[in-house]
C-alpha cells in the first residue's frame, strides 16, 4: 500500500507538475502551507467539542449534545458544537478596555498563533511528508520557536492593564521558563543516542526492526521510557494543560492573561494555544514514539500519515483525561516539580543514555533492569525520601 | 561593494544606534538594552567575516557567536539584577540619580 | 545587495532605533525584541542555522523576558520620565563619529575588497560544532560554565531581598 501512503505527496507533486518552472518553488510552499493551515485548525475545531464531551462525561453530564448541522433539527450527538463556537466567536462583540495599550494588545494574539504555525511545520506527518526539513537543526527550530510564545504571553498580561492578567502573565512566563528546561534536557538524550537534530532522521532511526516484529521506538528503552514521561510533564505544563493550568485558572484568576480579550482574539489565543500542544504532543511522538511508524511490522501497511494522526488523538484524548482527572498545582509546587525534581532526573537520564549506548553489545535482559533500577533509585530519592521533609497534613475538625 | 560591505556597514550602525541609546537614555535598563544591541552588532560582524572570508570550514566565526551570546546573557541577568538591587535603593531606576558614593 | 537582505536590514535597524527612542519603556523592549529577531533572521541569511535559532532561543526566549521582568519590577513602565539626559548631543555626535569611522574603515579597506565577491555558503554540520566545543575550544566551554554559574548565583544574590533583621534604607536621593 506504498501508494497511499505517499498519496499526498504524489498530488503536490502533480499540482506542481501543472505549474510553469519560475512559479514551481514559490507554489510547493503554498500548497505545504495551506495543507497545514487546513489540517491543524480542523483537528482544533474536532478537539475543542470533543474535550467538552469528554469532561462532561467525566463529570457525570451530558456535554455539549443539541448543535449538529445549524439550522437544521438533526442533533449528530452534538459534535457540531464547533461551528456554533465558531460563529459566536467571529461575530462578538471586540471589547479593549479603554486604559489598554492598542497596539501590543492588538499584535498579542498573532505574536502567539504565527509561532505556533510555524512549529507544526517542521513535524514529520508521514513519510517524506515533512514541511520544513532542516537537516541540521529541526529540534533546535522548535524549540526556539516555542520560546517566542512566551513573548506573546507577556504582551497579553501587560497590555490589558488589568492587575489579574498581568498576574497570570508573570505566572505563566515563570511556568514556561522553568518547564523549558526539563523539555530540552529530556529531548537531548534522543539527540544524543540519535546523533542528528533533524527529525525527519530521529524517526527514520526509530524504524529499525528489533527481534523480528518490534520497531526499535525509543519508548521502548529505559532512557527512552524516562525521558517519555518527562517529557509529557514538561510538554503538558509548556501547553498550559491542567494539572499545570495556573495561569488560566478559572476558579482564580477568570481568564489569567487573555481575560481582557473577546470575541476572534479570544478565539485566536485559544486556537494558538491548542496548535501549541498538537505541536508539542507531535515533537513528543517523533522524538518517543517513533513518529509515523508502526509499533509492529506486520502493521506496516497502514499509510504512516495515518499512524501520525492517530497517535496524535490518542495524546489529545491522554491530554483531556488528564485534564478531568487531576487537581490544579499550585506555583510553589509547580516550580519545585520542576526545578527540584525534573530536572536532576533529566541529567540522571542523560546519564543512562550513556551507560545504554556503551552496554550496546550486552543482553537485553541484562540491559533494561539495569537501565530501570539506575533511573527508579533516584526517582525513589527525590520523590519519596525527602517526603520526611514536607510538612504532614494535620487535619482539625470543629468540636 | 560586495554583501559583506553591506552586512559589515549594517552592523556598525546597529553599533552606533545602541551606542547612542546607551550614552543617551536616561533609564539604566534601556542602557542595558543599548550595550546588548551593541554585542549583537559584534556577533553580526562575526558571522558576516566567518560566511564571507576565507577559510570558513574552522567555524571560528560560529564559535564566537556561541561563547559571545552566551557571555552577554550571563552578563544582561547580572546587570538587571543590579539594577533591581538599585532600584530597591534608591526607589528610581535612573542612572543620573545613583550619583553619591554614601550607601 | 538582494532584496532579503535590504528588507532584513531595514527591519533590525528600524527596531533598534526605536528601541532607542521611544518613550515607554516596555514599547523599546519590546521593539528590541523585534530587532534580536530580525538580527536571527540576518543570521538565517548569512546560512548560520545553528547560531540564528540559538540567538533565538537564548535572546528572545530568556534576555528579552528579562528586560522585561526588569522593567515591571522597577516600575518604569509607569511613569515615563524625562527620556534623554543632558548629554543628548554629545551621546549622538559621539556616536555618529563611531558610524562614521567605521564605514571609512570599512569602505576604504583594501583587504575587503581582495576578498571574492561571491564564495559558495558554507556547510554549518552541527556536529562539526560539537566536535570544536570539546576539541579546540575546551577551554572557553568550562569557563564559560564557570561564568554562567557565577552569574546566575550572583544575580539571585543580588537581586534577593535583605534579611528581615536588617531594614533596608530607602533614601531619596537629596538632589
Amino acid at each position: 500500500m506504498a501508494s497511499l501512503d505517499q498519496i499526498f505527496v504524489t498530488l503536490k507533486a502533480w499540482v506542481l507538475g501543472l505549474l510553469p518552472e519560475t512559479v514551481q518553488p514559490f507554489a510547493g510552499v503554498m500548497i505545504s502551507i495551506s495543507a497545514i493551515m487546513a489540517v491543524f485548525p480542523g483537528i482544533f475545531a474536532l478537539t475543542t467539542v470533543v474535550e467538552r464531551k469528554l469532561l462532561g462525561r467525566f463529570q457525570n453530564r451530558p456535554g455539549p449534545n443539541r448543535v449538529g448541522i445549524p439550522l437544521t433539527k438533526i442533533r449528530l450527538a452534538g459534535f457540531g458544537q464547533f461551528i456554533a463556537d465558531g460563529i459566536k466567536s467571529l461575530t462578538k462583540e471586540d471589547v479593549v478596555p479603554r486604559n489598554a495599550d492598542k497596539v501590543v494588545h492588538f499584535i498579542a494574539p498573532f505574536v502567539l498563533v504565527v509561532p505556533s504555525f510555524l512549529a507544526l511545520s517542521v513535524l514529520p506527518v508521514g513519510r517524506n511528508m515533512a514541511a520544513l526539513n532542516f537537516t541540521e537543526t529541526g529540534l533546535l527550530f522548535f524549540f526556539a520557536i516555542g520560546a517566542a510564545t512566551e513573548i506573546s504571553v507577556f504582551m497579553a498580561g501587560w497590555s490589558s492593564r488589568n492587575k489579574y492578567s498581568l498576574l497570570g502573565a508573570m505566572r505563566g512566563i515563570a511556568q514556561m521558563l522553568s518547564y523549558e528546561i526539563p523539555l530540552i534536557l529530556s529531548s537531548l538524550t534522543v539527540v544524543m543516542m540519535v546523533g542528528s537534530l533533524s527529525l525527519v532522521t530521529i524517526v527514520e532511526k526509530q524504524t529499525a526492526v528489533q527481534w523480528g516484529v518490534f520497531h526499535n521506538w525509543h519508548v521502548f528503552t529505559p532512557w527512552g521510557f524516562a525521558g517519555f514521561l518527562l517529557f509529557l510533564t514538561a510538554a503538558c505544563a509548556e501547553a498550559n494543560r491542567t494539572p499545570f493550568d495556573l495561569p488560566e485558572a478559572e476558579s482564580e484568576l477568570i481568564a489569567g492573561y487573555f481575560t481582557e480579550y473577546s470575541g476572534f482574539k479570544f478565539a485566536l489565543f485559544f486556537l494558538g494555544e491548542y496548535l501549541g500542544m498538537f505541536a508539542i504532543s507531535g515533537v513528543a511522538i517523533t522524538l518517543f514514539l517513533g513518529g509515523w511508524s508502526a509499533p509492529f511490522t506486520f502493521l506496516d501497511w497502514v499509510p504512516s500519515w495515518l499512524w501520525f494522526f492517530g497517535k496524535l488523538v490518542g495524546f489529545i484524548l491522554f491530554f483531556i483525561w488528564l485534564r478531568g482527572t487531576l487537581p490544579r498545582l499550585k506555583v510553589d509546587q509547580l516550580m519545585n516539580l520542576a526545578w527540584k525534581f525534573m530536572l536532576p532526573m533529566c541529567l540522571i537520564n542523560l546519564v543512562v543514555a550513556g551507560v545504554w549506548h556503551y552496554t550496546a553489545d550486552w543482553n537485553d535482559l541484562i540491559r533494561w533492569p539495569l537501565g530501570a533500577a539506575l533511573l527508579a533509585l533516584p526517582y525513589w530519592i527525590f520523590s519519596r525520601r525527602f517526603e520526611s521533609r514536607f510538612q504532614t497534613r494535620t487535619y482539625r475538625y470543629a468540636s | 561593494m560586495n554583501p559583506l560591505h553591506g552586512y559589515l556597514l549594517v552592523s556598525a550602525l546597529l553599533f552606533a544606534v545602541g551606542l547612542a541609546g546607551a550614552l543617551v537614555r536616561r533609564n539604566a535598563i534601556l542602557v542595558l538594552v543599548g550595550v546588548e544591541l551593541m554585542l549583537n552588532a559584534a556577533n553580526l560582524n562575526f558571522l558576516a567575516f566567518w560566511r564571507y572570508g576565507p577559510n570558513p570550514e574552522a567555524l571560528t566565526g560560529v564559535m564566537f557567536v556561541i561563547f559571545a551570546i552566551g557571555v552577554a546573557a550571563a552578563e544582561a541577568a547580572v546587570g538587571l539584577a543590579l539594577v533591581i538591587a538599585i532600584y530597591r535603593h534608591y526607589r528610581s531606576s535612573n542612572v543620573e540619580d545613583v550619583a553619591t558614593m554614601k550607601g | 545587495m538582494t532584496l532579503a537582505f535590504a528588507i532584513l536590514a531595514g527591519l533590525t535597524v528600524g527596531a533598534a532605533i526605536a528601541a532607542m527612542t521611544l518613550r515607554n519603556l516596555v514599547h523599546c523592549s519590546l521593539c528590541a525584541t523585534v530587532s534580536l529577531v530580525g538580527l536571527a533572521l540576518l543570521y538565517l541569511n548569512l546560512g548560520a542555522e545553528f547560531a540564528a535559532f540559538v540567538q533565538i532561543l537564548v535572546y528572545v526566549g530568556a534576555v528579552a523576558i528579562l528586560i522585561v521582568f526588569a522593567v515591571l519590577l522597577t516600575r518604569s513602565g509607569e511613569a515615563p520620565a524625562g527620556r534623554v539626559s543632558y548629554g543628548l548631543w554629545t551621546g549622538l555626535g559621539v556616536a555618529l563619529a563611531v558610524f562614521g569611522t567605521l564605514a571609512w574603515a570599512i569602505g576604504g579597506s583594501s583587504a575587503l575588497k581582495a576578498l571574492p565577491k561571491d564564495s559558495a555558503v558554507p556547510a554549518l554540520p552541527v556536529k562539526d560544532v560539537g566536535d570544536k566545543l570539546v576539541g579546540d575550544f575546551v577551554l572557553p566551554l568550562q569557563v564559560i560554565a564557570l561564568l554562567l554559574t557565577a552569574a546566575m548565583l550572583g544575580a539571585i544574590v543580588i537581586a534577593m531581598r535583605e534579611a528581615k533583621g536588617n531594614p533596608q534604607p530607602a533614601t531619596r536621593n537629596p538632589q
